[in-house]
């Protein structure tokens, strides 16, 4: 079928086009050049509208034994939001942590085509993959996450070289069906096990000697040598923490010009001045993003109301769970693989700090100029629902409205924030670098993200309207690989999309020394925990996509 | 005949995957590490091949036309059992939401205590491998810990570890109940300590344990027949270890509001985090199917596995949704029984419609309307279960070419068939569905 867009105001980033009138024409799932004289079987008229690539979220906590926890502890939560069944769709619950069909249907009614699992511990990859395989219409894929596992220290400490590091990284990436790799804390999870509550970047593993500068230095350099597109995914020390940002100052430097993603930075932004020992790092911290260019990040923005915060860092939970709001919390040490904590929080705006981190995120979406180098994000669902985003690109967006929120939050926290004399509001252009172009660039997608022809037909239509939160919320139009999913921000049609992967190239022998271990230490033998493709493709619905390695 | 080596269990609940089993035709026998639990349950013979309507043997469609057509006029059936692999439970759930269905695990009595402790307060819990190699103190409270998965202590403990010298000085502590044999006696002789008491007394115990822990003074020199003394010296143990770790069976504390024992050791395992050393809890659980019930239901309901969809979203009650009294008080009006695992676990009796979607070989007093044997995860089709540490699934192997379907597919099927029948979002006159706010 042939369907045809016509005339649309087209924000294309990744072809360099930025809001001019333009046609699309979809076949066969992909945007085709303009055909010469095939009539459209579909025409949809979209003058006066604006018309994206499908969105992607490129750091959402959506699948995943943390998440399910998470699920489990909050009843209460999902009673104030059940989603009932209709006819196209299955029921569930929604806020803070939503079913996983309902996960899909809420993403894909925003303009989402696409989230990444940031979060996928090599012993759980089963069970993110199969929670991801249960949200229908979006693609997904996941960062598997090395760093405290027993294994990689083992290696560490036995003084093995760079590439046995790299053949580990990409035997467990294959393994786990990964499409780039995270460290959480680096070896501070293992840490906690081991009864140290902090780990500085240059503090040792009690055990091990190694320090997380070590690890993040080895791991960098094996993804960047293993080719892998997105960069090592870090979730530094020190989470959390007041004046965390000297660390996250001093792991960009250590990092020595590796390419290096630094994800929810706010809550790695923190200072140690005023009366509350607590003061925003963000100008800082821009101005380190700014300078370096091998570094990108993605904000983890707070917005207030209830939440409940899920992280592999099992450390910086557990010192946390004195915040826990409501008063109950969950930490888990894993298979010497990782961990995780689950503490639920309840953002205040009258509450000094939860205000102040407000208003670090803000200073550093507005502070850091290069938008293909930063990425909206609320580290869904620690800094808020993934349902927010509309509001915060308003936020974005919208000066005035911005200083209306900004002029309703705690008092002293207004004085110790800058933002009232930040003018910038980002364009639509640089939204769509945000949450389109930039994304795919960055995880190494290829044919998505892009609105030229060859790419995959994923495509988010909206009505212009000075309300950024509204136009954002309810797209007109949502396409995925060219099927009509929704319409007025309601799903018309269910699809299902594919799990993104990357497949480095490892030496064979790796799994000599693994078998020994599995064998010697582990709970499951090695051959029943490498994932095999038909785990995601079995069910008649998954697929996977490979994508290419840098040359 | 083939021997397939490395094979996962879906019965214990403690992911043994070592087994080897000899095949021949459909017949299977487990030639290494079997144990008590798992090797009747791997070799439990196919007796029946074609589903039943009223007794009659009939074909899959027939029968599965006919469970569908049992279903179409309910409203309020009941999905219960919940025993089956992760594809089984998310067919299970389609069932349910599609015809407004109580789902209800069979298990679940026993999983409250610790769903309510964890809905709660929360807690600090680990996993095997952790246990594997970190665990310098076991407590076992109240629950025969060899019974429940008899080759616990050679996996886990009396094993090479990463981090301890010589895992036989591993110490273990039986609180409550004494174990029925001598697997926690370590290889080098040393024995296990056993304090016990009556199990309903628990409560109490655990109480003063976590007093002590907290260094709360107590003035009474015993409780429930246990020495204050002995008590003090096991606070002590849990404070001076590296790793200690804190296991029970929720469905072993058979009594009343036993979730506050549940809560009091989790809190005491949190207590002793905050004295400056490390310490875990390991519920005891995930045989048949259990944690993989609540594990699906959680990521596509939100809730454990006692959840009904009679109103067109899922509502959790632990108490309400307790299919026994929905059958007893007459609320139901059609059961559907899902076990995949085991011939004994077999529907409660009633004179409701009744649907067994079943292990084949089940012996029932009262013939269900239908019958539609199918096979095992793990022996007649791959799959994925959960382990008791709720975080490792794993993966099922296919065993042998038993032609039964797998749970999946026929409810899959049913629900095809109900779907036929009417549209599911206004299915039966149940007028409340759909009433709250779309998604």
């Amino acid at each position: 079928m042939l369907i045809k867009l016509t005339g649309g105001t087209i924000y294309d980033p990744a072809a360099g086009i930025a809001g001019q009138q333009q046609d699309l024409y979809i076949e066969n799932g992909r945007i085709i050049n303009p055909p010469a004289e095939a009539k459209p079987d579909k025409e949809y008229d979209l003058r006066g509208k604006v018309v994206m690539s499908g969105a992607i979220d490129m750091h959402t906590h959506i699948g995943g034994g943390k998440g399910n926890i998470a699920r489990t502890l909050l009843p209460e939560d999902h009673r104030q939001d059940p989603v009932a069944s209709t006819h196209i769709c299955r029921s569930g619950c929604g806020h803070a942590m939503p079913s996983t069909f309902v996960t899909g249907y809420r993403y894909a009614e925003m303009g989402y085509t696409t989230g990444f699992e940031p979060a996928l511990l090599p012993i759980n990859a089963r069970q993110a993959h199969m929670e991801m395989g249960d949200i229908p219409i979006l693609d997904k894929g996941g960062y598997v996450m090395l760093g405290s596992d027993d294994y990689l220290l083992r290696l560490m400490t036995a003084n093995k070289d760079q590439k046995a590091i790299n053949d580990y990284v990409a035997w467990t990436m294959n393994s786990a069906k990964a499409i780039g790799v995270k460290v959480v804390n680096p070896g501070g999870i293992n840490a906690f096990k081991f009864n140290q509550r902090k780990l500085d970047l240059d503090e040792q593993n009690a055990h091990y000697g190694v320090t997380p500068r070590d690890i993040l230095q080895v791991l960098a350099t094996a993804v960047k040598e293993l080719g892998v597109s997105h960069p090592l995914h870090v979730h530094g020390c020190n989470l959390g923490v007041p004046g965390n940002v000297q660390t996250t100052l001093d792991t960009i430097q250590g990092i020595g010009g590796l390419p290096m993603h630094l994800t929810h930075i706010q809550f790695h932004s923190y200072g140690t001045e005023g009366d509350f020992k607590f003061s925003s790092g963000a100008a800082q911290i821009a101005e380190a993003i700014n300078k370096n260019k091998n570094i990108t990040i993605d904000v983890g923005q707070i917005l207030f109301g209830q939440t409940v915060t899920a992280s592999g860092d099992s450390m910086r939970q557990h010192a946390n769970h004195k915040h826990a709001s409501p008063n109950k919390w969950v930490t888990m040490d894993i298979e010497c693989d990782a961990g995780c904590g689950v503490v639920p929080f309840k953002y205040k705006d009258q509450n000094f700090v939860n205000a102040l981190q407000w208003a670090i995120g803000l200073e550093t979406f507005l502070l850091v100029d290069d938008p293909w180098r930063i990425f909206l994000t609320t580290d869904h669902p620690n800094g808020a629902p993934f349902t927010s985003y509309p509001h915060l690109i308003r936020l974005l967006m919208d000066k005035t409205f911005r200083n209306d929120v900004l002029a309703t939050i705690h008092p002293e926290a207004q004085k110790m924030t800058t933002l009232a004399s930040i003018d910038r509001e980002y364009s639509l252009q640089e939204i769509a670098i945000m949450t389109r172009a930039g994304a795919a660039k960055l995880i190494g997608l290829k044919d998505r993200g892009g609105l030229s022809a060859g790419n995959w037909a994923d495509i988010t239509v909206y009505t212009d309207n000075p309300n950024r939160e509204q136009m954002f919320e309810k797209p007109d139009y949502v396409f995925k690989d060219g099927e009509l999913v929704v319409v007025d921000g309601k799903v018309v049609h269910v699809t299902w999309g594919t799990t993104h992967v990357v497949q480095p190239d490892f030496d064979p022998s790796v799994e000599k020394g693994l078998k020994e271990y599995f064998d010697r230490y582990l709970t499951m033998k090695l051959g029943n925990f490498k994932m095999s493709d038909d785990e995601i493709t079995e069910d008649g619905r998954g697929s996977i996509t490979v994508h290419p390695l840098k040359g | 005949m083939t021997e397939i080596t490395e094979v996962p269990s879906p019965f214990c609940g403690i992911g043994t995957d070592d087994l080897t089993i000899r095949v021949d035709g459909i017949s299977l026998k487990v030639i290494e590490n079997g144990c008590a639990v798992n090797t009747p349950l791997f070799e439990q013979p196919i007796t029946d091949t074609m589903p039943r309507v009223e007794g009659k043997p009939v074909s899959l469609d027939v029968a599965v036309a006919k469970a569908a057509a049992l279903l179409r006029n309910t409203r309020l059936p009941i999905i219960g059992g919940c025993a089956s692999d992760v594809n089984g439970m998310r067919g299970l759930l389609a069932l349910a939401d599609c015809c407004g269905a109580v789902i209800d695990n069979m298990n679940f009595i026993g999983t409250r205590n610790n769903f309510l402790a964890l809905q709660d307060s929360g807690w600090m819990n680990t996993t095997l491998a952790e246990v594997k190699n970190r665990c310098d103190l076991l407590l076992v409270v109240g629950t025969d810990l060899e019974a429940f998965a008899p080759r616990f202590f050679e996996r886990y403990l009396w094993t090479d570890a990463m981090f301890l010298e010589d895992t036989g000085q591993r110490h273990v502590i039986y609180l409550g109940k004494a174990p029925s044999g001598d697997a926690s006696t370590s290889p080098n002789g040393h024995k296990a300590t056993i304090l016990e008491c009556e199990i309903i007394d628990l409560p109490e115990v655990m109480a003063v344990l976590r007093a002590l822990v907290k260094k709360q003074p107590i003035r009474a020199e015993s409780v429930a027949g246990i020495a204050i003394a002995d008590l003090q010296a096991i606070a002590d143990q849990l404070k001076a270890a590296k790793y200690g770790v804190v296991t029970w069976t929720a469905g072993a504390l058979v009594y009343s509001q036993a979730e506050l024992t549940v809560q009091m050791l989790s809190e005491m395992i949190k207590d002793i985090n905050n004295q400056n050393t490390r310490c875990s809890g390991l519920p005891l659980a995930g045989k048949e199917g259990d944690q993989t019930a609540n594990q699906v239901c959680g990521w596509t309901t939100g809730y454990p596995a006692r959840t009904r969809f009679s109103r067109g979203y899922p509502e959790y009650d632990p108490f309400l949704n307790d299919s026994r009294d929905l059958l007893a008080n007459g609320e139901a009006d059609a059961l559907v029984w899902v076990h995949a695992f085991n011939v004994a676990s077999v529907p409660p009796v009633t004179d409701l419609p009744t649907i067994v979607v079943g292990r084949s070989g089940m012996v029932f007093e009262k013939e269900p309307d239908v019958f539609i044997p199918v096979g095992t995860p793990g022996i007649d089709h791959a799959g994925h279960a959960y382990r008791m540490d709720n975080v490792v699934a794993i993966r099922l192997k296919k065993l042998r070419d038993s032609g039964l379907p797998s749970t999946a597919d026929v409810l899959n099927a049913i629900e095809t068939q109900c779907r036929l029948g009417y549209d599911c979002t206004d299915a039966g006159g149940r007028t409340t569905r759909g009433a709250v706010a779309e998604h």
